[in-house]
C-alpha cells in the first residue's frame, strides 16, 4: 500500500503540470499509459456440445421455438431430481487435461442461490470448492515469444435461460419474455489467473483457448450464438509494481475484437484516473459496442450473497485414475504441439505453422495435401494460406466444405512443377477447381490452359508481338530495359497466360539485342 | 450464537420474505435457539473428519447423453402466471433510472 500511495502522488504531481490529461483527446492517455500496465484475467464460459442437457434429457438445441425443450427438471418444478450427464463430465475432464489441469479425484456440485427470471429454480447448480480441474496452464504465442497463462479452475455448471426484453434493453422494458430452452445446457467455466498483460495477449489467449476447445470437439465456440462467452477482469498498476490494483469486471463482450477493444479502452480510462492521483472504484462495467466505451452497470444495493451449499439432489463424483486415463487416451494432438511439429517436420515459419494449426480441419487438410504432393511443404502452405484462404473468405466457405480435395491441390502443384501449367495459370485453374470441384487435369484440358512448351510456337508469337509494337521494341533496343515488361505482358495476353514468362523474356532479349 | 434482527432482515431480504417487527423478533429468537442446538456439534473433535459432501453414501450416479422427449410448450406454460406467445412473461427485471 505505501508503495502505491507514493507512486500515485508522483503521478498526481506530474499530471498537474499537464493541461488536463483526461480531456486532451487521448495524447495524455498514451503518455501516461506507457507508465502503467494492465493486469488481465478472463472468465470464459463455453456451452458443451452434448446432445442432451446437463441434468435432464431435454435436447440442448440452439434456435428452437421458445420453450419447446423444457421438462419438469430444467423448469425446476417441485419433486424432480437431476441426473448428471456422463458425456458432459467427460468433456469437462478432457478440457481440464488439455489445459494441463489437475483433475479432481473427488468433485461435487453446489447450489448458487439468487433470484433472476432466467433461472426458474432460483438457484444454479454449479461447482464451488471442488471444481473438476485446477492449476492448469496454456502456452500462448504472443508478440515476440510465448506467454504461459495459468488456468485457475475449470468447472461444470448449468446455463440459464434467455431473456428477451420488451423494448430491447433491460432498463427500458416494462416486462421481459423468458425462453427456458437454454436452461440446463451444460456449461464449462474456464477461469484464468490474472496473467495477461495487454489486450492483444487477451485476444491471443482467447484464440488459443478456442482453438484447443475445437480440437477437443467439446464445443463449437460460436461467440455470435453465445456458445462461447467471455467476461474480463482488469486492473491497472504502475509498471514494475507487484501490487495488484482494484479490479474492474467487464461484461457484454460479444466478440474477440470487443474483448480486445473494451480492455484497451478500460486500460486507458484507469491509467488516466491513476495518473491524476485518484482511486479506481471497484465495479462492474458494461461494454457499449455502439459508442465504443465502457459504462458502469447499475448495481443492486446489496452485495452478492450466493449462500453456496452442496447440492443435495446430486451425489458426489469420484473420478478414478482409470477414467482420467481413458479420457486422456482420446486427446488429439493439440494445436501448440502440432504447431511445433509443423515447424520441425515441414520446416515452416512460425507464422505459417500458427495459422495452419489454428483449426484442426485446416491442419488436417494441409497435412493430407503435403502427403499427396511429396514436394516442398512450404509450397503447399503458400497455396493453402494464399489462394485457398482467399477464396474461402470471399465465398464464406468453411474448410470442411471446400470442394478441392487435398489430393487435387497436390496434383495441381505437380503440374506446376513439371511445367504443364505456369504458376500464374495455376491460380485460374485453382479458382475453377474451387468453384466446381473438378480435377486440375480436367480444368486444364477443358480450358486449354496447358503451358506452351514448344519453343518454336512461342518464338513465332514473340515475333508477332515485336512486329506489332515497333516503337516499344525500339525503346528496348535503345537501352530502355524496363520497356521489355510491356512486351512480355503482350505475349502473355496473346497466349492467355499459357507462356512461361521467363522463356518469353529470354526470347525477347535474344531478338532485341541481336536486332 | 445469537441471531440478531439485522441477521433476520438480511436473510429475509435474500429470500424475498417480508416480516413485521413482532415476527422478526420471534424469528430471531427461534433461529438463535436452532443454531445454539446445532452448536452442540462443536463439542466434537472433527479434526480428522473430512467435510461431508452428501448424506447418502452413493457416488457417480450418471446417465448417458441421450435425448428424451420434452414437454409440449403448452404443457410447460400451463402454470405460468403470465405468458406471451410461447414465452413466459415476467415483470420488469431492473427498475429504470
Amino acid at each position: 500500500m505505501p508503495e502505491r500511495a507514493k507512486v500515485s502522488t508522483a503521478w498526481a504531481a506530474e499530471a498537474a503540470g499537464r493541461p488536463g490529461p483526461a480531456q486532451d483527446g487521448g495524447t495524455g492517455a498514451v503518455a501516461c499509459a506507457s507508465e502503467f500496465e494492465p493486469v488481465i484475467g478472463l472468465e470464459v464460459h463455453v456451452e458443451l456440445s452434448t446432445k442432451s442437457k446437463l441434468f435432464c434429457g431435454c435436447q440442448a438445441a440452439f434456435n428452437a421455438p421458445p420453450n419447446s425443450h423444457t421438462c419438469p427438471v430444467c423448469l425446476g418444478l417441485p419433486g424432480v431430481l437431476p441426473v448428471l450427464n456422463r458425456k458432459a463430465v467427460e468433456f469437462g475432464i478432457k478440457t481440464a487435461l488439455a489445459l494441463n489441469c489437475e483433475v479432481a479425484s473427488f468433485s461435487k456440485f453446489d447450489r448458487k442461490n439468487y433470484f433472476y427470471p432466467d433461472l426458474p429454480k432460483n438457484y444454479q447448480i454449479s461447482q464451488y470448492d471442488l471444481p473438476l480441474g485446477t492449476s492448469g496452464y496454456v502456452d500462448v504465442s504472443v508478440d515476440g515469444g510465448m506467454r504461459r497463462v495459468r488456468i485457475k479452475r475449470v468447472h461444470l455448471e448449468e446455463d440459464a435461460g434467455k431473456s428477451v426484453h420488451e423494448s430491447g434493453t433491460i432498463t427500458g422494458s416494462s416486462f421481459s419474455l423468458e425462453d427456458y430452452n437454454r436452461t440446463g445446457v451444460p456449461l464449462l467455466e474456464i477461469v484464468s489467473e490474472p496473467d495477461l498483460r495487454s489486450p492483444e495477449e487477451a485476444y491471443a489467449y482467447l484464440s488459443m483457448l478456442r482453438s484447443i476447445l475445437r480440437y477437443l470437439d467439446v464445443s463449437d465456440c460460436k461467440m455470435e450464438e453465445g456458445s462461447l462467452r467471455c467476461d474480463a477482469n482488469i486492473s491497472v498498476r504502475p509498471k514494475g509494481s507487484s501490487v495488484l490494483g482494484t479490479p474492474i469486471e467487464l461484461k457484454n463482450l460479444n466478440s474477440f475484437r470487443a474483448v480486445e477493444k473494451a480492455l484497451a479502452y478500460e486500460f486507458r480510462r484507469q491509467a488516466e484516473i491513476l495518473a491524476r492521483g485518484e482511486r479506481i472504484t471497484r465495479e462492474t462495467r458494461h461494454w457499449d459496442e455502439s459508442r465504443q466505451v465502457t459504462v458502469p452497470m447499475r448495481r443492486k444495493e446489496e452485495a452478492d450473497d450466493y449462500r453456496y451449499f452442496p447440492e443435495p439432489d446430486l451425489v458426489p463424483l469420484e473420478i478414478e485414475e482409470a477414467w482420467v486415463n481413458e479420457v486422456r487416451s482420446t486427446l488429439p494432438e493439440l494445436p501448440g504441439v502440432r504447431r511445433e511439429r509443423f515447424m520441425r517436420d515441414y520446416g515452416l515459419p512460425a507464422y505459417d505453422a500458427a495459422i495452419l494449426t489454428e483449426s484442426k480441419d485446416l491442419a488436417d487438410y494441409f497435412e493430407a495435401a503435403v502427403a499427396a504432393y511429396g514436394g516442398d511443404a512450404k509450397a503447399v502452405s503458400n497455396w493453402v494460406m494464399g489462394e485457398l484462404a482467399r477464396l474461402m473468405n470471399a465465398t464464406g466457405t468453411d474448410i470442411r466444405d471446400v470442394r478441392v480435395a487435398p489430393t487435387a491441390l497436390a496434383a495441381m502443384l505437380k503440374m506446376i512443377d513439371d511445367g504443364t501449367i505456369s504458376g500464374k495459370i495455376a491460380k485460374t485453374v485453382f479458382e475453377e477447381m474451387f468453384a466446381t470441384g473438378k480435377e486440375p487435369r480436367q480444368v486444364v484440358a477443358e480450358k486449354g490452359l496447358v503451358q506452351i512448351v514448344d519453343e518454336g510456337e512461342l518464338a513465332r508469337i514473340v515475333d508477332e508481338v515485336i512486329a506489332e509494337n515497333r516503337d516499344v521494341a525500339d525503346e528496348v533496343r535503345a537501352g530502355k530495359d524496363r520497356a521489355i515488361t510491356f512486351l512480355v505482358g503482350q505475349v502473355m495476353k496473346k497466349t492467355r497466360g499459357r507462356a512461361n514468362p521467363r522463356a518469353v523474356n529470354r526470347l525477347l532479349r535474344e531478338r532485341l539485342s541481336s536486332g | 450464537m445469537k441471531i440478531t434482527i439485522a441477521d433476520v432482515d438480511h436473510v429475509a431480504m435474500l429470500a424475498r420474505l417480508r416480516f413485521d417487527e413482532d415476527e422478526k423478533a420471534g424469528m430471531a429468537e427461534q433461529l438463535s435457539r436452532i443454531v445454539e442446538y446445532v452448536e452442540k456439534l462443536n463439542e466434537l473433535d472433527t479434526g480428522d473428519v473430512s467435510p461431508m459432501a452428501h448424506a447418502v453414501p452413493l457416488r457417480n450416479v450418471l446417465r448417458d447423453d441421450e435425448v428424451r422427449p420434452s414437454l409440449d410448450p403448452e404443457e410447460a406454460l400451463r402454470n405460468a402466471p403470465d405468458r406471451e406467445g410461447d414465452f413466459f412473461r415476467v415483470p420488469r427485471i431492473l427498475e429504470s433510472e
